[in-house]
């Protein structure tokens, strides 16, 4: 009982493969909602940022806080110039079903 | 401890639990909120773990900055979400398919891996005792020196990040009544008022 409650490295390792499965899943799951896509990319980095935060705190070693800070960074344009290109395309079509998004299909 | 554990198994919990609401659920709005909810119970788990910095930041951010954004843009968009949900049952199979073969992957490599003392004695910036210096300023200072040119990196990323949602949509539409200040700062008397003078009995 005691060893269950013992919290280690392995424990938050598995809380992120478990949020990033669902994330990729997510990819799969909602096919056509962008939205909901750009959201599952937002839990896939997440997951990430739960790995090196982990790392660092078992490892005692500041670097992983440092690169989760540049990941969180990253997110964050992403997420904004995402939304943006969504709001534009809904503007010009009306819709953002992402199987209608095939116009630079040669 | 023990308090500390099943903090853990809560928190963690309500994160899964979350997530897998995230995307699932049938309005995009709850998926919004839920996504929220993931942030402020890893900001919980992060702070359990002594990053407080990151849960802070995790909070200001995502929830504050990133969560508010999507909301912003799923309740402008005009977007009729039924349709978007079809064939969602079509993709379950081979999406739980490619989500278990990833899970179990993940768990094989978690379970097999092993730390060497190698790897635990390769640590660059050894994180401070709690007691001296607080997470926050452990983490500047190591952020304003050694990785200062990563840091700047990171804030024009940022900048053009920035520039190119605003310039994706912005848009000049035509026929629009707006003001210009300049033209109206521009105007003088002699363009808008011209005097004439009326003969009686005649008119213009």
């Amino acid at each position: 009982m005691m060893a269950f409650l013992e919290i280690g490295l392995g424990h938050y390792l598995t809380l992120a493969a478990v949020v990033f499965t669902i994330g990729v899943f997510g990819i799969f799951l909602n096919r056509k909602n962008v939205i909901i896509i750009l959201m599952s990319i937002e839990l896939l980095l997440l997951a990430v940022n739960i790995n090196l935060v982990a790392f660092s705190a078992y490892l005692h070693d500041l670097v992983g806080q440092i690169f989760a800070l540049f990941v969180l960074t990253v997110a964050a344009g992403e997420a904004a110039i995402g939304l943006a290109i969504i709001v534009v395309y809904f503007r010009n079509r009306g819709t953002i079903e992402v199987e209608d998004i095939n116009l630079m299909k040669g | 401890m023990i308090l500390q554990g099943l903090t853990f198994y809560l928190f963690a919990a309500i994160a899964v639990a979350a997530a897998a609401m995230v995307v699932s659920a049938r309005n995009p709005v709850h998926s919004v909120l839920f996504l929220i909810l993931t942030f402020f119970t890893t900001a919980g788990l992060f702070v359990l773990i002594g990053a407080e910095f990151l849960a802070m930041i995790l909070v200001v951010v995502y929830v504050g900055a990133v969560a508010v954004l999507f909301m912003f843009v799923v309740m402008m968009l005009d977007i009729n979400f039924v349709e978007l949900r079809e064939g969602f049952l079509q993709y379950m199979p081979v999406g739980v398919l490619v989500g278990i073969i990833l899970l179990v992957e993940l768990l094989m490599v978690l379970g097999t891996a092993t730390m060497t003392p190698e790897v635990m004695a390769a640590g660059t910036e050894p994180i401070p005792d709690l007691a001296q210096r607080q997470n926050t300023a452990a983490l500047g200072d190591v952020i304003y020196t050694k990785y200062i040119y990563l840091f700047q990196t990171a804030g024009m990323i940022l900048l053009i990040a920035m520039i190119g949602a605003i310039v994706l949509t912005l848009r000049q539409r035509p026929g629009v009544r707006k003001q210009d200040i300049t033209r109206q700062l521009a105007r003088r008397r002699e363009d808008a008022v011209e005097l004439k003078k009326v003969q009686p009995g005649q008119g213009i």
